[in-house]
């Protein structure tokens, strides 16, 4: 041995990964083991700072790793092997860059000399995940591999955040490099995201809130990533303007809920005041969300009198659904500072009582009016249930995607950002169980919940598996319509009431399920025994599966239909005569 | 407006196209240029053209000239795409600053005999095309110039005995002292 051995610098690829992972201050890592990691899990064996996950699908480690992130605002690690260890992470990936949540996954590769011979568990990982990731690498020499790492978490963790993939071969794992320390030249010069908002643009913008008569503020996600200041700035905006504040789902949390300007969710399934009022508002002020067509419906009918302000991160979410006036790119809690700095030096809280009048009487109609029932439960009404029940607590709510996902927003109000985690962008079945999990290990004295449908919940169930290994007492609250609610809410509204493939016929005991798995299942039928039922799960201190049997053919609304406008919006009172046929160019009759 | 039943809004976008070329400067690494590519492919963009070669060796520079088609909307997202890739410095719409040259290199094969062949010497010569390789039935021509050029260049030997062309496709550089 040379005197390097002494080098404390100098070690494996795999040990750099490993002493990588602390400098960043990881702590928890999500992932499954597998020929070309093997090197890299030796290393983990013989430490204990980082703490390793074991999940049962690398699916699960992504969506897992992505609860972590999206709940405590740190990036969130998956480690996978290759070949189909790395295809099974490409849903994860995709969702976390559609959500732009930060996310490091570190696959394995099959040695250097053998990529492009279709070796054993090999695939293109890099081509596979480029479309998927904000940027990847495949690193071909140790002396390389430090510098993509510290690269990898900054580039995942600024800018608008998003997932990137290191490539790693086993003989790169194996080899010895020398390892250095984040450092500022790790990172390519080509990367520099604009954190500071135009000085000019930003007084355009107080020009134009100052004198609104009918302003709307709508948040998005990009609040909730640039940290709490934004959210604390967010909420001073909101008392100095007096503006009324809606949100997309994702920026759900940013304003609380119970706040008195607060509107409600917007979009395709949000509340009448919410959408209404981005329909007739004269300035419109977009903060960290990026006009997606469930939120725009129709586009050229999209808020046709107003003026917008869009703030983003990312300058290629300015003018690309809708065009706006004033872009300001930036970090968003920046520029928050900034505006209202500006505000209060030179600008009043304009009169816009005329304005609250209106979107009073927009309120009115309860848009997220549902007929209760004594004899089954109705799904609203178990979301309105679980929320009074952990009112106060510390909970987390995760989510699967569909009509359960739409009713949790609609119902369960959020007090605080990073309490709610959710498939938003790519809409993933089967994100909350694992997602549930990831916020778990993040928090493990918290109340975390699953919100979940019947269907989603199946995807993937495997993960209870890992729940009850690691002591996680995640809660998985299973609105059971046995159906696939929102597909079969689309075909009943557009498809002639055709519910093809939707129906599942062989539903598993989800309690004999839960107990197979080593956990505690719930079966709840009757709408007075809900309450009970719930207090009971949350005082369990292990993994449930709670089956909460609802309303089969209950549909989600208020809803703006496809091809119509914010004011075209189908109200529940409305939606089970012909105005729902009606309202769904090319929809049949309902049954 | 007739929609069809989609859980999607169906637009219609009636804004003409435009032709841009978009100079790009990346830095010279393994799947940059899939990145790029993959970007056009995956949001559907169109390209005419594509050029790229290193231009700074010792910086490992790249440039990518490409020449795209879209409505005003889809071009300022396109360069927007490309300026928020990892390794791209910069994106410069050559179109816009309307103070560029655009060139283009083809090589023309051209097989013939008699007064066809007396013809495309004679049209070479108009078009300042030069001769890089002949033989007693036919000639190599070299010709450089804008697309349009070379496109009438092109059409004109299709009757005198076209065999085939290999073009390099645009680079772009802007009039005046500064650079890009």
């Amino acid at each position: 041995m040379s005197d390097k051995s002494h080098d404390p610098n100098q070690m494996t690829g795999a040990a750099m990964i490993v002493r990588a992972l602390i400098d960043h201050g990881v702590t928890d890592i999500f992932g499954y083991p597998g020929g070309a990691v093997l090197p890299i899990y030796d290393e983990i064996f013989q430490q204990s700072e980082v703490q390793h996950i074991l999940v049962r699908h690398e699916q699960g480690a992504g969506h897992a790793a992505e609860g972590y992130a999206r709940s405590t605002g740190k990036p969130g690690v998956a480690l996978v092997t290759s070949g189909p260890g790395a295809t099974n992470m490409v849903t994860p990936l995709t969702d976390a860059l559609m959500d732009s949540i930060p996310l490091v996954c570190i696959s394995g590769q099959v040695p250097t000399h053998l990529i492009g011979n279709d070796a054993f568990q090999e695939c293109d990982t890099v081509g596979i995940t480029r479309p998927c990731t904000k940027h990847n690498w495949l690193v071909r020499d140790v002396n390389d591999l430090a510098k993509v790492l510290h690269e990898a978490f900054y580039v995942a963790t600024t800018g608008r955040p998003g997932p990137v993939l290191v490539d790693v071969p086993k003989d790169v794992q194996f080899a010895t490099g020398t390892y250095h320390p984040p450092r500022k030249s790790d990172v390519h010069r080509s990367y520099a995201p604009r954190v500071k908002g135009d000085a000019t643009q930003i007084r355009k913008a107080v020009a134009l809130l100052a004198n609104a008569k009918r302003p709307v503020i709508y948040s998005g996600g990009g609040v909730i990533n640039s940290g709490p200041e934004a959210t604390k700035l967010l909420r001073e905006l909101v008392e100095v303007t007096g503006f009324p504040i809606t949100s997309t789902l994702m920026g759900l949390g940013a304003y609380p809920a119970s706040g008195k300007n607060w509107l409600g969710m917007l979009g395709m399934h949000g509340t009448y005041e919410a959408n209404m009022s981005m329909h007739d508002c004269d300035v419109m002020l977009c903060v960290g969300a990026r006009f997606d067509d469930r939120i725009t419906g129709r586009v050229d009918a999209f808020s046709p009198g107003s003026k917008k302000i869009h703030i983003d991160i990312d300058p290629s979410s300015i003018n690309k659904n809708i065009r706006v006036d004033v872009p300001i790119i930036g970090d968003c809690g920046n520029i928050l500072g900034d505006i209202l700095q500006v505000f209060k030096a030179e600008a009043k809280k304009p009169d816009i009582k005329a304005w609250w009048q209106q979107i009073a009487q927009w309120r009115a109609r309860n848009s997220l009016y549902y007929r209760k029932s004594n004899d089954v439960i109705l799904p609203q009404h178990a979301i309105q249930s679980l929320f009074e029940a952990t009112r106060g607590r510390d909970t987390y709510i995760t989510t699967e995607v569909g009509q359960h996902q739409m009713w949790a927003a609609q119902f369960y109000g959020f007090e605080e950002p990073h309490r709610w985690m959710t498939s938003g962008g790519l809409g993933t079945m089967g994100y909350g169980l694992p997602a549930a999990v990831g916020v778990q290990v993040a928090h493990p004295d918290s109340l975390v919940i699953d919100i979940a449908g019947d269907a989603s919940v199946q995807m993937t169930m495997q993960e209870m598996s890992t729940a009850v290994q690691y002591e996680l007492p995640i809660k998985i609250f299973i609105l059971n319509n046995q159906y696939m609610g929102m597909v079969r809410q689309w075909q009943q509204l557009l498809h002639g009431n055709r519910l093809s493939h939707s129906y599942s016929e062989a539903m598993p005991d989800f309690v004999k399920l839960a107990e197979a798995y080593g956990g505690v299942g719930f079966q709840v039928h009757k709408p007075g025994d809900l309450d009970g039922a719930i207090q009971e799960m949350i005082s369990v201190k292990r993994p449930v599966l709670f089956d909460c049997r609802v309303a089969s053919l209950e549909n989600c609304f208020p809803m703006i239909p496809s091809g119509k406008a914010h004011n075209e919006m189908l109200l529940p009172e409305q939606a089970n005569d012909e105005a729902t046929a009606k309202a769904f160019a090319g929809g049949k009759a309902l049954v | 407006m007739n929609q069809p039943a989609s859980a999607y809004f169906i637009e219609e976008r009636h804004d003409p196209n435009e032709t841009h070329t978009l100079a790009v400067l990346v830095q010279n690494e393994p799947g940059v240029l899939a990145r790029v590519i993959g970007l056009f492919s995956g949001r559907g963009y169109n390209i005419e053209s594509l050029t790229v070669s290193e231009t700074e060796a010792q910086k490992h520079l790249s440039r990518i000239t490409i020449v795209t088609t879209g409505t005003p909307m889809v071009i300022a997202q396109i360069k927007n795409q490309l300026d928020r890739m990892i390794p791209v410095y910069q994106v410069v719409d050559m179109t816009q600053t309307r103070r560029s040259i655009e060139r283009e290199l083809a090589m023309v094969k051209v097989r013939g005999q008699g007064e066809h062949r007396v013809e495309a010497l004679r049209l070479a010569d108009a078009f300042r095309a030069r001769v890089i390789d002949a033989t007693t039935e036919s000639f190599v021509f070299e010709i450089t110039g804008n697309t349009d050029k070379i496109n009438q260049y092109i059409d004109l030997m299709r009757p005198l005995g076209l065999v085939e062309v290999s073009r390099t496709g645009v680079a772009a550089i802007g009039r005046g002292p500064e650079g890009m």
